[in-house]
């Protein structure tokens, strides 16, 4: 049962990265393949890391894997509005 | 099929990182060359955890893919925004670069095959595993670092003390960063602190799994480009005598412990039995700081400036702070 849940999870996460990348190569301008590749990164890693940490069986390494999906998270958010307020800036001047 | 699946992700792997070294050198561009180049890096850390060398991956990630990146995207700041492309992808210096590189390529390539068909008994790797017990850590890849080879981690240290005294002797420190805005500002907050722990805790680490003085002083260095990317014009460094004192600290107990145990009859580095570990200990802990004060050294370009106040909005990108 765990097993196949995680298995779900960790689809799920990968579905969410293709689409990212689908999105990255597709969109039109930088402000939508920073919302389609954000998505991918908080959503994607989150649904891989719960899969992993259900998979992984010992309460530490679950533990290690949710730290390192916070860290990526407050990283991925705190560069995706980096890089878009320095490209509204460069647009306006 | 699962053996099958992992030979996939090898080649995927090793194509990739020969398709983006190609298109990192390749690059006409060179921000986009060296985010490729910082590209290159990840996958090869992630390389290196594939091949059961955490330690390797650990470095690369922070020093090849992270610190080198930032020293290259520092540098790319200097540079005038209209790069003369032409000049670096032809002449003979790139050709004899070219040159060299595939012959030093191909030297290794050589080597590897021949390592891997010698009927070789004695195998390193059993050498030092038999000894493990005699060199006061269990993390094999520290004890090769600063017990066996204690040689050749010195003498790193010293290029890296030499390579610190040049920049320090030709480079004024480049110009700072503006104030963050709150955004980064959070971002510098929280994550500096975490840095530093992760840094002590790789150091502590080292003695018994993958992480040692490196790693803690690559992540340190993080640190202090956090901080200075955040306006912090020091880098959160300490004064101009004490960042000196640091810089030699990492060689200076190196060697004075290298000669204090010839008193008790050893040979220079030879440690003693019962207090390798503590030696060690001592001096990873002296080298995680001089590697972080060189590398926070070499990204600001020259002595940090300390102690100036900056007034928030106020932009001296052109100002050329120097000391």
């Amino acid at each position: 049962m765990i097993d196949f849940l995680s298995m779900l999870l960790i689809i799920i996460g990968v579905a969410f990265f293709a689409a990212g990348s689908i999105g990255l190569l597709r969109l039109p301008d930088l402000y939508t393949r920073l919302h389609a590749l954000t998505k991918a990164d908080n959503l994607g890693l989150g649904m891989i890391v719960i899969g992993l940490a259900l998979l992984s069986g010992s309460l530490v390494m679950a533990v290690k894997l949710i730290l390192v999906w916070i860290l990526v998270l407050a990283g991925g958010a705190a560069s995706a509005h980096l890089i878009a307020q320095q490209a509204l800036r460069r647009e306006r001047a | 099929m699962l053996a099958y699946l992992w030979n996939l992700l090898d080649l995927v792997l090793a194509s990739l990182v020969v398709a983006l070294g190609w298109a990192a050198v390749a690059s006409t561009d060179l921000r986009r060359g060296v985010v490729l180049f910082i590209a290159f890096g990840l996958l090869l850390a992630i390389i290196w955890a594939r091949l059961n060398a955490p330690d390797l991956a650990l470095a690369e990630a922070a020093i090849g893919a992270g610190l080198s990146g930032a020293l290259l995207l520092a540098a790319l700041r200097d540079e005038p925004a209209t790069v003369d492309d032409i000049a670096y992808k032809q002449g003979p210096v790139s050709w004899a670069t070219g040159l060299l590189s595939l012959v030093v390529g191909g030297a290794f390539a050589w080597a590897l095959l021949h390592a891997h068909s010698a009927a070789d008994p004695m195998r390193l790797a059993d050498q030092v595993s038999t000894h493990l017990e005699q060199s006061g850590v269990s993390n094999p890849v520290t004890a090769v670092l600063l017990n066996y080879r204690a040689y050749d981690t010195l003498l790193e240290l010293a290029v890296l003390l030499a390579a610190v005294l040049g920049i320090i002797a030709v480079g004024q420190a480049r110009p700072a960063y503006r104030p963050a805005g709150p955004l980064f500002g959070a971002l510098v907050g929280w994550l500096v602190p975490l840095l530093i722990v992760t840094g002590g805790y790789l150091l502590w680490v080292g003695a018994h799994a993958p992480g040692g003085a490196f790693q803690a002083g690559a992540l340190l260095a993080g640190a202090a480009v956090m901080l200075r990317l955040g306006g912090n014009p020091g880098a959160g460094l300490p004064s101009a005598v004490t960042q000196r004192w640091l810089l030699v600290s990492g060689v200076g107990v190196f060697i004075a412990v290298g000669l204090i145990v010839t008193v008790d009859g050893h040979a220079f580095l030879q440690y003693p039995h019962n207090g390798s570990g503590m030696l060690i200990l001592l001096i990873e802990s002296a080298a995680t700081l001089a590697i972080a004060t060189t590398l926070a050294l070499a990204y600001i370009g020259g002595t940090a400036p300390v102690g100036q106040d900056v007034a928030p909005g106020e932009e001296f990108k052109n100002q050329g702070l120097s000391d």
